[in-house]
């Protein structure tokens, strides 16, 4: 399986996904520079967190113009895995490959915790080997996490199981209470239709690892192995 | 030579707590005639042979996310 982690200008998270598939998965993987225009072969494409060309204008507005995001288009079209985190999700909006759009947390606070989310669906490559309502203790670090759709496209979320991960309380509880940035229906992260793009705030890349104090974070990753 | 001057806010139906609060602290200095406070973004173009269709495009691809925000522009 081999992984591809996208490095933009202003990305910071791309090390710590690079580790993870390096030393924890122990698969294949290397960078792919933003101003590449033919990517390769890949079987997993990641966006990471970051803040690609200083979040100007709206966040992911200009790196959703990269030169590599033409080919990353392609490959998610035709099926490739790509897995937006944070930084990379609110690219993936901006670029149409998820709808909806990402709004300044309600608090317009930066929040950065540990946070709980709930799995909505396993079936996806990126969840397969979580149990369906598994919650998972992970850390959020955004200031634009306040995910937004209209009702139109909430209902189509709903009716084709695409809201991935909600945020809840430690047992599972979804509710206002435990909603850090005002996303509609606490959706933490979606995936497309056919299932292959998936985008989400919280940081998996960042809880994989026993040292760092919870290890939730790895069935994501080893659900695409 | 054209100077484009754009001006994008949040749509009516998305919250803007930015507003909100810029509202409340108007509020706090006793300007209680303020309903409401909406806030956005004002973008200046410089450009040649400015149309009102080269602008739309212009905004549509970049400027404007159509899904939370709407705009209006003048030529001058």
């Amino acid at each position: 399986m081999k992984f591809g982690v996208v490095v933009f200008p202003g990305s910071n998270c791309d090390h710590d996904c690079f580790h993870v598939v390096d030393k924890v998965l122990k698969q294949p993987v290397s960078y792919i520079w933003h101003k590449e225009t033919k990517i390769g072969h890949f079987d997993c494409i990641i966006l990471p967190g970051g803040f690609s060309y200083g979040d100007y204008l709206r966040t992911g507005a200009i790196a959703r113009f990269s030169p590599v995001m033409k080919s990353i288009i392609e490959f998610a079209n035709g099926g490739g895995l790509v897995f937006g985190i944070c930084n990379g999700f609110q690219i993936l909006l901006e670029s149409g490959l998820l709808p909806g759009a990402m709004l300044r947390n309600t608090s317009l606070h930066f929040i950065c915790k540990f946070v709980h989310i709930k799995t909505e669906t396993n079936s996806t490559p990126f969840t397969k080997n979580c149990k369906k309502g598994q919650v998972l203790n992970i850390p959020i670090a955004h200031n634009e996490g306040n995910y937004y759709c209209d009702e139109k496209t909430l209902k189509d979320l709903k009716d084709n199981d695409q809201i991935v991960f909600r945020y809840c309380s430690p047992d599972g509880e979804v509710s206002d209470k435990y909603n850090p940035n005002g996303a509609v229906s606490n959706i933490a992260g979606i995936c497309n239709k056919n299932r292959n793009v998936l985008g989400m705030m919280p940081h998996p890349e960042r809880c994989s690892e026993d040292i760092l104090g919870s290890i939730d974070g790895k069935y994501l990753f080893e659900s695409l192995l | 030579m054209n100077i484009v001057s754009v001006y994008i806010s949040l749509k009516k139906t998305v919250a803007d707590p930015q507003g909100q609060t810029v509202k409340h602290a108007l509020e706090s200095l006793d300007y209680k005639e303020v309903e409401e406070v909406r806030m956005g973004k004002y973008i200046q173009l410089k450009m040649k042979d400015a149309t009102e269709e080269k602008v739309n495009d212009i905004c549509k691809k970049l400027l404007v996310n159509p899904i939370i925000e709407e705009y209006r522009f003048e030529i001058k």
